[in-house]
């Protein structure tokens, strides 16, 4: 029986329960023997011109090897007006920008040492928010002459809601948020004595990370090798490598000693990029019969101080009309920069956006013509037969099964039961309102312009080795593509080794983000090992002297043999292997894409909300995520749990704030409201597969499908616990004080 | 100062800087690496050992202070001969970890548990998990693993 | 995140601590269960020259009952005020209030006396001790003396307890059969009250609403004289000078104040409050 489709326990997993597993601040590799530990000094400021710096009381201090500043850096970032600095040299643009770096023998001496850099800020003013940053008062890079960096999408038509009988326009914030993954950010150097550089990096892709060191570098990349270890997590946040793994490579070869580096919780909250951050103005129109006739997106884009951001907003508009058939669609976005935190992904990366946006919509539009939301989006889903779908903002939809999602979802929740105790608790004037939030969804995953690569080796004892581009942190991919390979080989699993995440085995890769990895890395993955079957088809022939089209391969019990005589003669891939003389048994692939897939689903939430104190508790949320066919199910669910925890996050508790001179107030885990698991309940998840026709496999991306679509449904929840007494939106997080102000204000117009 | 600490059976005394904190003492010392830090503020949970028994964040302790204490970390959980206790084996039945960086906090967090409470509800989990933070499985199923190592049926 | 380098010690009786209170002043600062002091410690926040862990001091750890009162040795952590069969017959608000704190980890290394003693306007234990009208025994050089708790708490983070002088028992007049009520506002459970309201009978307590612990003075004399409760808690917003924060603002705090003494006394009565608990 095939293993696919079945539950498999993680291999992965030994290891991580038993030793803990072996992130960056773990090894004890015999080249980090007596690294020195560095710390980067940053900036307490958000905005200001550094007019003394001072390293030379630090330097003398006890156990400093170095103190370095930009002065001290001979390497500069690619030219541009925004161009970011590795260390700042004149100006520093946010709290928690590097401006020096200390190296000492010994951990408990950077503290000591780093105390005594003594560096004068001249405070400039600080532009905090979307408003101040769209003013141009205060310029981050007066050279570019505007806080915009990017303007991009559809010209907006006059015309476009002509025909509708209602229109809507609200302004609703995506709020900026922290990845907080619970490794934070840490690498190692060191120098071999021919001179080539190895880092050891908390990446979700070395090879990306490879590129961006040894170009900072001016190094050949065969000159440099970097290794991802076990890594604690990433959610977007870890996609290559940050600048301060290029100064760590360059203090490394600079100082001549291995060093390690990891940052603290406090740093990782102001200077690990944040994600979302978008200002959203939709207009939403249509008819009261409940269909929409035209939607316009516009969003403004807080890229933070150094735009790292700017495909985001682009994604978000490509994805703006969500799972509906809308006949007009304008979305069009802005950059700016302010003084916080670099942007970057985070996990759903643009789509999440996408999705609040529109979701919201939907249920603005339907309250104001007096239907359920859930009917109003079985109004205009795209319908299965309109598949492949191109979207008025210019996506081509592969599959899609989006009132049978929201139907089947609905249905196993009791949505009629729970709209009905709605009704009795509204009756009563119960002070715990009940509220219920649906969120259809659609993403798009494999969204990149790359490939993966794969390659599968069958080993001289039968046993095999395979070598993905793919970089998993987290999601069980060794374990998936173990079962794919025994599935396809016929070589029980226990014989089967995944390798990943270091650039001398793996040289070429794009990496693991954007829930590319089994559609890109899974799918090479199977073509190499289908190569693998076809050379060793021919070998068997020979072996046995029949004809490749007479020998076949008895995935049962993972023999070849020739067809029609099964017993006899059974051929081991170990001996195909030894067959294949000096050349390896193996296939090195790269498979690129056929298209982008469309995972969707939809959510229910159902929350109560306390009216008199506003708090809010999310009782119940209830799944539907279709990424086509399921390889292993214990992991698919995984995924989903996490994404659901991260997308309620959002929605309740988390948010990246500054006071309006840019300091972060959210810059500890004591005070940035991570979700715990209190805060959450069970989930219950519905299952449903419609494969895509654009790999192999079938599949589509797991990996942020349920962020995507939890946001918008506990969102809607808050909102529709409150819709009767007057309340319209509450903008996330939906916090106890903000739900309270709106109750209050709906409150009063409503008197 | 020199401090002797029963850590995972075995005594150890080292000579170390008074204001060491037991996890880096941990980790540097005595090269137990199971023992993550995940925050600087007592909030993640990370870095939770049982000290004689209990669960506590030993990034808010000093090594210092576990001197003529025992301390047992994730690796000194698992038996001699390698078998899982029952709390490594249902994590791991239960998928309740993918990254692995909460998981000896959080797994060392849930002995604790069901030492004062030998078999809880699913909520009263979850209240007992609540300074143990993880970012990847959303905690349905590190709650699941808790109840499976209690012994109870896990029925969702 | 590493504390300034300090000197440890750690005695194994109070009047050596006492000695070493004496021998260095305000260079020293005292170790309970840490979790108040440490992260202060490992942000630098607090860098005292020595530390003196008073974790020697088992003559500190007990729950007594004494007739009519039930005394609490300084040293008592939550988690054994949690579960002590004394406290849940003469004193389940302190109990209770003691597992209200934190997560597990910390119930397992704080005490009471630390957290008295630190002082924190948004602490539990704080306002429990307070409502309970207990009296904090000090012992310093000069032998022992008494104080009651509504004298303790006089700023944020401040106490009367002199630099040489230790907290060493807790006395609580019994409260066995009186109704009580606990409500804590927070975000996350793991939180910080934003606003909380201890409930002992007639009596309440806030936390949060000011610089110390308070009792809702108002809220009580109207209860006294003959108020419904909807009515006296109306009150509990006029005491106290909330903070007005970002995620909290000080009307917002007052609004809370109101509803929650009204739930907290609802509880008292035996009865359970409409709202989210």
């Amino acid at each position: 029986m095939s293993v696919m489709g079945t539950q498999v326990v993680r291999t992965e997993d030994q290891n991580l329960i038993t030793l803990g597993g072996h992130y960056v601040d773990d090894l004890r590799e015999p080249d980090l023997i007596g690294a020195g530990h560095v710390m980067f000094l940053r900036s307490p400021v958000a905005h200001a011109r550094i007019s003394a710096l001072d390293v030379s009381a630090a330097r003398e201090a006890p156990g400093v090897l170095a103190v370095y500043t930009a002065a001290d850096l001979d390497i500069t970032p690619a030219e541009s007006p925004t161009a970011e600095p590795f260390l700042a040299r004149d100006v520093v643009r946010y709290v928690g920008e590097p401006v020096a770096v200390v190296i000492t023998e010994q951990r408990y001496q950077l503290a000591d040492a780093a105390e005594l850099v003594d560096i004068d800020y001249d405070p400039l003013d600080a532009v905090i928010g979307f408003e101040n940053a769209l003013a141009d008062n205060t310029l981050l890079f007066p050279d570019s002459g505007s806080n915009v960096v990017q303007t991009h999408g559809a010209e907006f038509a006059e015309s476009t809601f002509a025909d509708c009988e209602v229109v809507i326009t609200r302004t609703i914030v995506n709020q900026r948020v922290a990845p907080a993954p619970l490794e934070v950010r840490s690498g190692a150097a060191a120098v071999a004595e021919d001179g080539r550089l190895t880092l050891w990096l908390s990446t979700q892709n070395a090879q990306i990370a490879r590129a961006t060191v040894a170009g900072a570098l001016g190094l050949e990349p065969t000159s440099v090798r970097v290794i991802a270890p076990d890594v604690g997590g990433g959610f977007g946040a870890k996609i290559g490598a940050d600048p301060e793994a290029v100064v760590l490579g360059w203090v490394t070869r600079t100082l001549g000693r291995s060093v390690t580096w990891t940052e603290t919780r406090s740093e990782n909250l102001t200077s690990m990029t944040h994600g979302r951050a978008q200002r959203q103005t939709f207009t939403i129109g249509g008819r009261r019969d409940g269909t929409v006739l035209a939607f316009r997106l516009e969003i403004v884009q807080d890229s933070g101080a150094y735009p790292r951001a700017s495909f985001l907003p682009t994604l978000t508009e490509l994805m703006s009309s969500g799972v509906y058939h809308i006949p007009v669609v304008e979305a069009a976005s802005t950059c700016v920069v302010t003084n916080t935190t670099p942007i970057a992904a985070y996990r759903g990366a643009g789509r999440p956006e996408a999705t609040a946006a529109i979701e919201r919509a939907m249920d603005v539009f339907a309250i104001e013509i007096g239907m359920d939301p859930a009917d109003v989006r079985r109004a205009n889903f795209i319908r299965p037969e309109e598949f492949p779908f191109a979207t008025a903002s210019g996506a081509n939809y592969d599959t899609g099964e989006y009132a049978k999602a929201l139907d089947l979802l609905l249905e196993s929740a009791g949505y009629q039961e729970l709209r009905a105790e709605q009704a009795r608790r509204r009756a009563a004037g119960d002070v715990v309102a009940l509220g219920l939030g649906v969120a259809s969804y659609v993403e798009i995953t494999g969204g990149d312009a790359g490939g993966e690569s794969g390659k599968v080796v069958i080993n001289r004892d039968g046993s095999v080795t395979a070598f993905t581009g793919s970089s998993p942190h987290g999601q069980g991919l060794g374990t998936t593509f173990k079962m794919m390979l025994a599935d396809q080989l016929g070589v029980p699993m226990d014989k089967i080794t995944i390798r990943h995440g270091d650039t001398d085995e793996v040289p070429k890769a794009v990496g693991t983000f954007g829930s590319r990895s089994l559609q890109f890395g899974g799918s090479a993955i199977r073509q190499a090992a289908e190569e693998v079957i076809a050379k060793a088809k021919e070998l068997v022939a020979d072996l046995v002297e029949a004809a490749p089209e007479d020998v076949e391969l008895n995935i049962e019990d993972g023999v070849w043999q020739v067809r029609g005589a099964p017993s006899a003669g059974a051929i081991s891939w170990a001996q195909v292997s030894e067959h294949a003389g000096e050349v390896d048994l193996a296939a090195d692939v790269w498979f690129s894409k056929v298209g982008p897939t469309f995972p969707f689903g939809a959510h229910l939430a159902v929350v109560e909300v306390d009216t008199e104190t506003g708090k809010v508790k999310l009782r119940r949320i209830i799944a539907l995520d279709d990424a086509g066919p399921v390889i292993n199910p214990l992991t698919f669910r995984g995924q989903r749990h996490g994404g659901l925890a991260q997308g309620s996050a959002q929605a309740l508790l988390e948010v990246m704030n500054y006071d309006e001179d840019g300091n972060p107030t959210t810059a500890t885990l004591a005070d940035y409201s991570f979700i715990t698991a209190t805060e959450l309940p069970d989930f219950e998840l519905v299952e449903m597969e419609t494969p895509t026709t654009r790999n192999p496999l079938g599949v589509k991306g797991i990996g942020e499908a349920a962020t995507i679509g939890s946001t918008p449904a506990v969102q809607n929840a808050v909102v529709d616990a409150l819709a009767h007494l007057g309340v319209r939106h509450i903008d996330m997080p939906t916090t106890p004080l903000r739900v309270w102000q709106t109750l209050n204000e709906a409150r009063r117009q409503s008197a | 100062m020199k401090v002797t600490i029963e850590v995972n059976g075995k005594t150890t005394t080292e000579d170390v800087e008074d204001r060491t904190l037991l996890v880096h003492h941990l980790r540097d010392t005595l090269g137990l690496t199971a023992t993550n830090i995940g925050c600087d503020t007592t909030s993640c949970g990370a870095c939770t050992v049982l000290l004689d028994g209990e669960s506590v964040k030993s990034c808010t302790m000093l090594a210092a202070q576990a001197d003529g204490h025992t301390v047992t970390t994730l690796e000194g959980l698992t038996g001699r001969d390698g078998e899982l206790h029952p709390m490594q084996e249902a994590f791991r039945e239960q998928h309740g970890l993918q990254c692995g960086f909460c998981t000896p906090g959080m797994i060392m967090a849930s002995v604790s548990i069901l030492k004062e409470n030998p078999t809880p509800t699913r909520e009263q989990v979850r209240q007992a998990l609540e300074g143990n933070l993880c970012r990847c499985t959303g905690y349905h199923n590190i709650v699941s693993a808790v109840i499976a190592a209690s012994g109870q049926e896990v029925d969702r | 995140m590493i504390p300034v380098a300090f000197t440890y010690r750690r005695p194994s009786s109070v009047s050596e601590v006492l000695d070493l209170l004496v021998e260095h002043g305000d260079e020293a600062k005292l170790l309970a269960g840490g979790h108040s002091l440490l992260p202060l410690m490992k942000l630098r926040l607090a860098a005292p020259e020595v530390l003196i862990d008073l974790a020697g001091l088992d003559e500190l750890r007990y729950v007594r009952d004494e007739g009519d009162t039930i005394a609490i040795g300084a040293l008592t952590r939550y988690r054994d005020l949690e579960i002590d069969p004394i406290l849940a017959e003469h004193a389940p608000l302190v109990a209770h209030a003691a597992g209200a704190i934190g997560d597990p980890q910390v119930r397992h290394r704080g005490t009471i006396g630390g957290s008295l003693v630190h002082a924190d306007p948004a602490g539990d234990l704080p306002a429990a001790v307070l409502v309970s009208d207990a009296v904090l025994v000090l012992r310093g050089p000069e032998g022992e003396r008494e104080i009651p708790v509504d004298e303790f708490f006089v700023g944020p983070f401040t106490t009367p307890l002199a630099e040489d002088e230790l907290l060493t028992e807790i006395r609580l007049p019994k409260q066995t059969g009186i109704g009580w009520g606990y409500e804590k506002f927070t975000r996350r459970e793991i939180d910080w009250a934003i606003v909380g309201v201890a409930a002992l009978g007639k009596k309440v307590a806030l936390i949060n609403m000011g610089g110390t612990p308070l009792r809702a003075h108002g809220v009580e004399a109207a209860l006294a004289d003959g108020a419904s409760i909807p009515d006296a808690a109306a009150l509990a917003g006029e005491d106290g000078n909330p903070a007005d924060e970002p995620h909290a603002s000080a009307d917002y705090r007052r609004h809370l104040a109101t509803v929650l003494t009204a739930r907290a006394l609802t509880r008292a009565t035996g009865e359970v409050p409409a709202g989210l608990s």
